[in-house]
């Protein structure tokens, strides 16, 4: 693995970095700033092992984001996020380990794959609603370790086994740990595809997308073309998803099939309904839960861990049935009707 | 061609199993109208309680129609309890909470009878059926009440006054209690019923698979595939469902060289979407108009 970066890559990113947050509201660069700064405190603030945690929070917020694209805003079902992850890591691993690339280059490459693998699926998805759509996807995830694990593909997957990555130092001669400079790179990356996220959302395809979500028979009537709006966002939805397992094959430096469960698919979906389903930035609270809440619930029982969690779970959608971002969302709202009547 | 046959026979047994569980998805389906991720975790429960009471010395059927009691008083108690405050919440939500349930009862199972591999007994015997090899006892017994399952299923909500309140509940359920019904305690009478024929079909695959806090999983899986493939809507569907399932895992298997043995569960589900695909609803369901 090199650590240097080469020269080509550094003005690409940071053309890429600068073009979507011109295109911002004034406020939001604002915020953005506090965002990136806080960010850089917390690399120099907090231990290593704290900044790896979260860096793995941040890439399944990164991952969930994707799911919500396609679930929150699209109103179709999934269940099997999950194989997305994989090929999205076992792209980046195989690149990597294979191809001898640096790793940052894996990030595109593995989303484009991706977006390509979801707009296939997406396709004889189309006829297919709700729960049934619910199955097909859950089929996929369940097929996902099996099929890395397959005789063929040995060579390329390294079976169960998996591929052990090196983990990238900090380039320029940084005096920073793997760790923050992980850290660092991580929040640049998702800064920018939350970004994208949002104007996508905002933008002329982000309001067919929830049309077709909110009435797909109105919307057909409006002139927007269901099946194409519906296989794109599949395909969005799959390439966030993938550029979210290429930087965790990147960050935890190892890839394996049993990484990538049904358990993980449904911790993506329990993630993305806790932060709240149609929401951008409850993704990050979505991310928070994935990873932390099953730590908490084995501090109170190792043997009723599960229950534990059944029982957080249960209590936070008593507490918040729309999410953590429907529960501001009302407390807001709430607050404005008061200030209002007054 | 033997090969073949007793393949097939083999698929049926075991598709039995599935044939179980996939009416008692449809059953909840019909109740509530969604899927419930937690009733195969309920059933399994529900065969521990089973095998408890068997250990207290009761005899075979005092704790089979007991347990049977207790499942579906514990269905309504569970419905109650956690599902009622959340219930006109999204779909979204309920699927977590179906998740939490998953969770909360299968930590539970393993944490009060542990995680070692019990056996169940089988009410009708493990020896083979009229001294052929191809199909044994339990296997036809296990099949026969399933159909009588069915058959009674069928005449309840077709048939019955209560049978016919629970399906307008599910169907339209502002028009079914402008209607009169108390459209809260069709749901939860639907639970119930579903945890109980859940705890008829764990007690029934327990013998075969053995007894423990996991073994429902992959079940649960072909029971829901069977019952997607047959139709949600249809109780008969979901039976045929769950049985071809069992025979293309067996034929998959078998007759896919290389790849089929490591990927019958992906070749099984693969089906299955190539049959959703041509056929949306599923082969016996009825299909929903929608409107703006």
């Amino acid at each position: 693995m090199t650590t240097r970066i080469e020269p080509l890559s550094v003005p690409i990113m940071a053309l890429v970095g600068a073009v979507v947050v011109v295109l911002l509201p004034y406020w939001k660069q604002i915020l953005l700033a506090i965002a990136v700064a806080i960010a850089i405190v917390l690399a120099f603030t907090l231990k290593n092992f704290i900044l790896f945690q979260l860096t793995l929070a941040l890439i399944y917020a990164l991952a969930i984001l994707g799911l919500n694209l396609l679930t929150g805003y699209n109103g179709q079902f999934s269940l099997g996020h999950s194989a997305f992850l994989a090929v999205g890591a076992y792209t980046a691993a195989i690149m990597m380990e294979h191809g001898g690339i640096d790793y940052y280059w894996t990030l595109p490459a593995a989303g484009v794959v991706c977006f390509v693998f979801g707009f296939l699926f997406g396709l004889p998805a189309l006829r297919l609603e709700g729960i049934y759509l619910a199955l097909a996807t859950f089929a996929l995830a369940i097929a996902m370790p099996q099929i890395l694990k397959s005789t063929p593909l040995e060579y390329w997957t390294g079976g169960v086994q998996g591929i052990v990555l090196l983990k990238p130092e900090a380039p320029f001669g940084l005096k920073l740990s793997s760790d923050q400079w992980l850290w660092i790179f991580t929040v640049a990356v998702a800064l920018v595809m939350y970004v994208c996220a949002y104007q996508l959302i905002k933008s002329r395809t982000g309001r067919a997308m929830i049309a077709i979500r909110d009435n797909s028979i109105a919307a057909k009537s409006m002139g927007i073309n269901l099946s194409l709006y519906k296989a794109l966002t599949f395909g969005v939805s799959a390439f966030y998803t993938g550029v979210a397992g290429a930087l965790g094959a990147i960050v935890i430096a190892f890839v394996a099939p049993d990484s990538f469960t049904l358990v993980l698919a449904i911790g993506l979906f329990v993630g993305m309904v806790v932060g709240g389903a149609a929401s951008i930035v409850g993704t990050l609270v979505g991310g928070l839960f994935l990873l932390f809440v099953p730590n908490i619930a084995e501090t109170f029982s190792k043997g009723l861990s599960g229950a534990f969690y059944g029982i957080i779970l249960i209590l936070t959608i008593y507490a918040m049935p729309s999410g953590a971002a429907g529960l501001v969302r009302l407390t807001l709202l709430r607050l404005m009707t008061r200030l209002a009547a007054r | 061609m033997e090969l073949f046959l007793h393949q097939v026979l083999a698929g049926l047994a075991t598709g039995g199993i599935y044939a179980c569980m996939a009416l008692a998805v449809v059953m909840i389906y019909q109740a509530i109208d969604s899927l419930n991720f937690a009733q195969g975790e309920m059933a399994m429960f529900s065969t521990f309680i089973a095998w408890q009471l068997l250990q207290w010395g009761l005899p075979y059927w005092a704790a089979f129609f007991l347990t049977i009691g207790i499942s579906f008083v514990a269905g309504v108690v569970i419905e109650r309890v956690v599902f009622k405050p959340v219930q006109n919440e999204s779909v979204l939500s309920h699927v977590v909470i179906f998740i939490a349930l998953f969770a909360i009862i299968n930590s539970a199972a393993g944490f009060i009878w542990d995680f070692t591999i019990k056996s169940f007994p089988s009410p009708f015997g493990t020896r083979e059926l009229f001294g052929q090899r191809l199909i044994s006892a339990h296997d036809a017994g296990m099949i026969g009440i399933t159909i009588l399952m069915l058959v009674l299923l069928y005449l309840f909500f077709r048939y019955t006054r209560v049978g016919l309140a629970m399906r307008a509940a599910a169907a339209n359920p502002e028009s079914a209690r402008l209607a009169g019904i108390r459209v809260g305690w069709m749901v939860a009478l639907g639970w119930g019923m579903a945890a109980a024929v859940g705890a008829i079909a764990g007690m029934l695959i327990a013998p075969v698979v053995f007894l423990e806090p996991n073994m429902m999983l992959s079940i649960l899986l072909y029971g829901f595939a069977g019952a997607v493939v047959g139709g949600l809507t249809s109780p008969l569907g979901a039976v045929i469902g769950g049985f071809s399932m069992g025979v293309i895992e067996n034929l998959a298997g078998t007759f896919i060289p290389y790849v089929g043995r490591e990927l019958k569960l992906t070749i099984a589900l693969t089906l299955i979407v190539a049959v959703l695909t041509v056929k949306p609803s599923g082969l016996f369901g009825r299909t929903v108009e929608t409107r703006v």
